[in-house]
């Protein structure tokens, strides 16, 4: 038995040790946000948040987590009550097929979460690990152009 | 006795002002006229190519460009021992680069480290190395270099703390480590052996790193290539002392410096991944040649059995985080690179470049195929980290068990591995 | 074009009397007269059915009303991404004056849509779309019709708004009240048209996607999240090359490892499957591991691959001859041209679920086609096909056919091994990238001459690929059928014919010249597994054409637009090109500085789909050849817009991936195996390389009939990237990809 904290909450998880997270959320917990893109830390589509630094999930085995902080695209708000990154991505429609979606969304998070005010340079940058095939790119760094707006507007 | 003491003090100051005249007489250099930027086609173009490959070799670019910079406008912070120094903007910008730079003047910083209006440069320019270049190649690299586009960007001031950064004190530095004279050939050798020898030594400067340094940061020229380090990173040994398990033939040490790979000793990384992929756009011959020479220097243990790496099934760490990449039939190894066993950073003396490696990863090079790993400063505690590298060592190599690796994360992770 | 008449008023009586002569009939003919989507072509044409009506003209295959008013319509088409089941929802939603949320539409299930073969060809709106659209206004039409039949008033007098049909007088009737005494199960009316453009409140309106919400909060929305009650994983030990002989295995220990259930060998198919899926992947590492093979297979070498492919057997077609006199001809000008193998690239490697009962075999498949699927499947599996139900789940983005079909049949004979379980098969990365069927290698070679006045006086095109489309529609086209014992017979290849083409896909250029002629050198021999990827042969072609056509126009000393323009007669041609240079500004722009450079393409895709032209500027940095895209401005025309969104963001994206395609991309080889196995050997685009901008102008076509635009911008952004780094550098780069190696070769020192 191995417990993790996910968005706040205790969870009992009975996997061997050496499961990545990936599989635990996905298979253990029923969550579909992270994503199986590759299981290589190649593409993304797989990004949690770890104590506040966006990580891929598929190269992370859960022996590795006791004790620390999960988060998820789940823990950030829901179709009814979106939070602020999933939000400007609804309104900047940015998604195609949506399969990179969330993990763009949790790397956008850890982003405006430790920079709020990221120059154009800094989002290419910090999104880089993430891949999208459909070419959803252009919306996508609208959208975290404009979650980082809100978050100054709600700030002030 | 008041009389005589002061007359020791007066004596002592006249023999330290003499000193320091004497000194400043030796550090002292004249400023060269500046000049308007020759025009790019007053070079010829074969002399520009020539040069193109030397900079190539000599690793302008990695210096002189910040992340994000435009090629050769410096800005780069270089970390030394001394404090952090920026490399300057070497385009043909007349205010802020090399423009009003004649060719002497060029020549005189290459060699002697002294820029066109006689301040001293720090070593962290490997002048003492081009010195060694003939006038031929350090025509080619100027004509190379003036016929860039010219940037406007001035490096940010250095970090260097008083009395270090007081440029006259190179001079000192200078008398006691400068070696001028052009290198010159050895008879015995062949003519790529040769070819090699001199793009290492007047060029590429691979001592640079590959040499371990003194106190004053000078390479100690009795232990060539016995091994250094730069940027946190230690630099192999790149002769007897070499920790490669498979041998380093001509082949997979010319294939290793063009394409940043060996299947059989793992991906360049840290400060070397950026010249492999300078050298990438080297003639092969050139490349070759200097895999000779090195070769020459390795040690020529025998061909490796080609073992097929097992599945890890006593590890979590490894069995989740790693063998997606380094179990058998992963795509790395289908791309032909072997076990983990293979690798130099593992089999090394030190566990510095393991754990650098497992911090840091293989950054994506935009475009390129080639090799990239993800880090894992974020995922990995420090006891986890050591839990795994202490694994790596019993498992996949032969060598005695790491003692250093405690002190090596705390390094790492203080240097920007956190 | 004007808007269509309203529908006459047909009592009901009239319509059943009809409803024989109505319904069309077909007999069912080769495959090779089958267009992309494997629809064959309607025999009736003058009495046709639009769309797909045509083939499944019975009103209830589309619309039912249920008791409650819920309306539920139908596709065969599967949404891939593009935003399909929104704009389909939205085309409903407008003909039976509903909200759109009160719409649930059911996709591409055998059981329970119609047959629209393959979802491909950019054929959704204009097949799929157009059905529902007409049997949507029917049902409305024949709704109304019941209500005045209960009001007693004529139907003229009634209107149909949200879900009731209201009198003048105030009195209304549900829909659910009305679908009681009312049979939908006619056949539809003759085409009447798109209606009144100007009464649209849906239509032409950017309803946000309905799909984005839940994939943005965690919702299950792809077969990847699918778990059904007892449900098994399975991972394919694959043949690690075409003909790989497996020699030996020690299943057994496989088989004692924690979780795993099964080993299935079959000849050369190896399987694993586990309860749970991290012991599924760590046994198939194992398996993998333990598995001995014989290999043989020999790939060609890659860096002679079009020579190679320039070399096979062909079979010549004649795509266009044009002959006319016209002015001298005093300069001549000749090019080549070349593509790689270029690789789908799902972002989530393909997967599928089976399950077996007596019943029969259900697969939850991400296929671009169920009910082709469904009889390829019967097929592999030795079955009536009335016995295999597919039911399509989204998958991540396709771009044509990838690993899905594939892994549709892992997962039905793996549950077939395995009776009463559902199987869920998940390809590893490695897989997905080695084994999927890439979009071909092509060659193309173009000559053409210019008179006095620096007109085009003829034009001579060679295109060399192989088929475009193995899509399984026979069971012999599963990538698993050759590991099999007993192999199913493969059918040859066979080319998609013209007007939709295959590898000869828009090699007809829209243009007008004087004298022209278009051979499609046809090359059954495929040296690597391929098949139909985004835009089949029309992003080479495209490439080719609008490269070219800039290198005419460069030596006729003319500006590359004005170029185009008196060559084009198409009117809405001339319109996209003209939108997008005024709006790039291109006439305006000073000539370009060293490392700069513009460049601008057009193409109407398969000259019957959408039109598109795209203008952008770009940097190339010369000491490493990156190229970085600048302003790129598009104006497309799709018809009559459904959701100017989705069509902006289908055009954006089409944009970025082709830059990817162009500058990146190519699948790499030695002479036995694929090597390009993972993302560090296969790189795409990244956030950093991304445009800097991308605008898209879409032109508003009112009552114009749905084009298809999900491919039409690939070839296009291809030849502009071409055009641009020639003025960047002063080099016509004609080898595709235009990679960072090749631009700072170009460039030199």
């Amino acid at each position: 038995m191995i417990t993790l904290t996910i968005n706040g909450q205790q969870h009992d998880v009975d996997a061997e040790p050496d499961t990545p997270l990936l599989y635990v959320l996905r298979e253990d917990l029923q969550m579909n946000g992270a994503k199986f893109g590759c299981g290589l830390g190649q593409c993304g589509a797989c990004t949690v948040m770890l104590d506040g630094k966006a990580v891929f999930s598929c190269v992370i085995p859960i022996s590795l987590l006791p004790g620390r902080e999960i988060k998820t695209i789940e823990g950030l708000g829901t179709a009814a009550v979106p939070g602020v990154v999933q939000q400007a991505f609804i309104d900047e429609q940015a998604a195609q097929c949506g399969y990179c979606i969330a993990g763009m969304v949790m790397r956008a998070q850890a982003l405006l979460e430790h920079n709020p005010s990221p120059t154009e340079e800094q989002i290419r940058d910090e999104m880089t690990p993430n891949l999208c095939r459909c070419g959803t790119h252009m919306r996508i760094l609208r959208a975290v152009r404009r979650a980082a707006q809100t978050m100054k507007r709600v700030a002030l | 006795m008041a009389h005589r003491g002061a007359w020791v003090l007066g004596a002592g100051g006249v023999v330290v002002a003499g000193a320091v005249a004497a000194f400043a007489a030796i550090a002292w250099r004249p400023q060269i006229e500046p000049i308007s930027p020759p025009a790019s086609n007053s070079f010829s173009p074969e002399v520009v190519k020539n040069g193109a490959v030397l900079a190539a070799v000599g690793d302008c670019a990695v210096c002189h460009t910040a992340a994000h910079g435009r090629p050769f406008a410096g800005g780069r912070p270089l970390p030394t021992p001394f404090g952090i120094i920026y490399a300057t903007n070497i385009t043909p910008d007349v205010d802020t680069g090399i423009g009003a730079w004649s060719e002497q003047a060029f020549r005189r910083a290459m060699r002697q480290g002294i820029d066109r209006t006689g301040r001293h440069l720090y070593p962290v320019l490997p002048y003492p190395h081009f010195t060694r270049a003939t006038d031929e190649d350090i025509a080619g690299m100027y004509a190379f270099l003036m016929t860039r586009a010219p940037l406007r960007a001035e490096a940010p001031p250095n970090t260097v703390p008083f009395p270090l950064n007081v440029r006259a004190t190179i001079a000192g530095w200078n008398l006691l480590f400068l070696r001028p004279g052009v290198w010159r050939a050895d008879p015995s050798q062949t003519a790529e052996w040769n070819r090699g020898s001199y793009l290492v030594d007047a060029v590429g400067h691979c001592g640079a790193c590959h040499t371990p340094h003194n106190a004053l940061e000078a390479e100690k020229d009795t232990k060539p290539f016995a091994g250094g380090e730069a940027e946190g990173w230690d630099a192999p040994a790149l002769q007897a002392a070499s920790p490669a398990v498979a041998p380093w033939t001509v082949e997979a040490l010319t294939a290793y410096l063009r394409t940043g790979f060996s299947t059989e000793h793992g991906a360049a990384a840290g400060p070397m991944a950026a010249v492999t992929q300078e050298l990438a756009a080297v003639p092969e011959s050139d490349v070759r040649a200097i895999a000779i020479y090195f070769a020459s220097m390795m040690p020529h243990p025998p061909p490796m059995a080609q073992a097929q790496p097992a599945i890890v099934t006593d590890n979590p760490t490894f069995a989740g985080a790693c063998e997606g990449c380094h179990g058998p039939d992963a795509p790395m190894t289908r791309g032909g690179a072997q076990s983990l066993a293979l690798s130099s950073a593992v089999n090394a003396r030190s566990s510095r470049d393991a754990i650098q490696m497992i911090l840091h990863g293989l950054a994506w090079r935009e475009g390129h195929a080639g090799p990239y790993m993800p880090g894992f400063a974020s995922v990995l505690s420090d006891p986890q980290m050591i839990d795994v590298v202490r694994y790596l060592r019993s498992h996949f190599s032969s060598g005695a068990p790491w003692t250093d690796i405690e002190s090596q994360l705390r390094a790492a992770r203080r240097d920007g591995g956190a | 074009m004007n808007a269509r008449p309203q529908p006459p008023e047909l009592s009901r009586r009239q319509l059943l009397a009809a409803g024989g002569a109505l319904i069309v009939s077909f007999s069912l003919t080769g495959r090779s007269e089958a267009d992309e989507t494997g629809a064959t072509p309607s025999p009736a044409k003058e009495a046709a059915l639009p769309g797909s009506l045509a083939k499944t003209p019975v009103l209830d295959a589309w619309i039912r009303v249920d008791g409650d008013g819920r309306v539920t319509a139908f596709t065969g088409k599967a949404e891939l991404g593009q935003g399909m089941r929104t704009a389909v929802i939205q085309l409903a939603a407008e003909q039976l004056a509903v909200a759109p949320e009160s719409i649930e539409l059911v996709t591409a299930d055998t059981a329970l849509t119609p047959d629209e073969g393959f979802t491909a060809g950019s054929h959704s709106m204009q097949d799929s779309g157009t059905a529902v659209f007409n049997a949507a206004g029917q049902v409305r039409w024949l709704l109304m019709q019941a209500a005045a039949t209960r009001f007693a008033l004529p139907v003229d007098q009634l209107t149909a708004r949200d879900g009731f049909v209201h009198a003048p007088d105030g009195r209304s009737f549900g829909y659910g009240a009305l679908s009681a005494g009312l049979s939908l199960h006619v056949s539809a009316e003759p085409a009447t048209g798109l209606g009144d453009p100007k009464s649209y409140r849906i239509i032409g309106k950017s309803l946000p996607r309905v799909d984005i919400p839940a994939k943005l909060t965690g919702g299950a929305a792809y077969v990847q999240d699918m778990r059904l009650p007892g449900m098994l994983h399975a991972r394919v030990v694959r043949q690690p090359s075409p003909g790989a002989r497996l020699r030996s295995v020690d299943a057994g220990a496989i088989e004692r490892l924690p979780g795993v259930v099964k080993v299935v060998r079959d000849g050369d198919y190896l399987v694993v499957v586990a309860e749970r899926e991290w012991q599924a992947v760590k046994a198939w590492r194992a398996l993998s591991a333990a598995a001995e093979w014989s290999e043989n297979a020999e790939l060609p070498e890659q860096a002679s691959l079009h020579a190679t492919l320039q070399a096979l057997p062909a079979r010549d077609i004649e795509v266009l001859t044009w002959t006319a006199t016209a002015g001298a001809a005093v300069k001549r000008l000749q090019a080549r041209f070349t593509k790689p193998y270029l690789m789908h690239g799902s972002i989530g490697p393909s997967c599928a679920l089976a399950q077996f009962s007596d019943d029969g075999v259900t697969v939850w498949t991400h296929t671009q086609g169920v009910y082709p699927q469904r009889g390829a499947l019967a097929e592999l599996l030795r079955l009536p096909p009335e016995k295999v139900r597919c039911i399509h789940v989204q998958g991540s983005g396709c771009y044509g056919h990838n690993g899905a079909d594939d892994v549709a049949a892992d997962a039905a004979l793996i549950a077939r091994a395995m009776p009463g379980r559902p199987i869920r098969v998940q390809w590893m990365r490695e897989q997905e990238n080695t084994a999927e069927p890439f979009g071909p290698a092509m060659v193309t070679e173009v000559s053409a001459a210019l008179d006095v006045e620096g007109n085009i006086v003829d034009w001579e095109y060679g295109v060399w690929s192989n088929t475009h489309n193995m899509r399984p529609t026979k069971g012999g086209m599963f990538l698993q059928n050759a590991a099999l014992p007993e192999p199913l017979p493969v059918p040859p290849p066979e080319p998609i014919p013209m007007p939709e083409g295959g590898g000869d896909r828009n090699s007809n250029p829209l243009y007008a010249f004087p004298n022209a002629h278009v051979v499609y050198h046809f090359v059954p021999t495929m040296p690597l597994r391929i098949s139909a990827m985004r835009s089949l042969g029309a992003y080479h072609n495209i490439f080719t054409i609008e490269s070219f056509m800039d290198e005419l126009a460069e030596a006729a000393g003319a500006d590359p637009v004005p170029f185009r323009l008196r060559h084009m007669k198409d009117a809405r041609a001339r319109d996209v090109i003209e939108a997008a240079a005024d709006r790039f500004g291109w006439s305006k722009l000073p000539l370009a500085e060293r490392g700069r450079g513009r460049g601008f393409a057009f193409a109407r895709y398969k000259n019957l789909g959408a039109y598109c032209a795209i203008a952008l500027d770009l940097t190339v940095e010369h000491e490493t050849g990156r190229v970085q895209i600048g302003r790129v401005v598009a104006a497309v025309d799709s018809g009559q817009p459904i959701n100017p969104d989705g069509i902006r963001n289908q055009i954006e994206g089409a944009i970025v991936q082709s830059a990817s395609w162009t500058l990146y991309e190519q699948v790499s080889f030695d002479r036995r195996h694929i090597t390009s196995a993972d993302w560090s050997g296969y790189p795409i685009l990244r956030f950093p390389a991304a445009p800097l901008s991308v605008d898209v102008h879409v032109l508003d076509r009112p009552g114009q009939p749905f084009l298809g635009t999900g491919e039409a911008g690939q070839g296009p952004t291809a030849a502009a990237i071409a055009n641009a780094l020639r003025q960047a550098t002063g080099v016509r780069l004609r080898n595709l990809p235009l990679s960072r190696e090749r631009v700072k070769a170009a460039v030199g020192v």
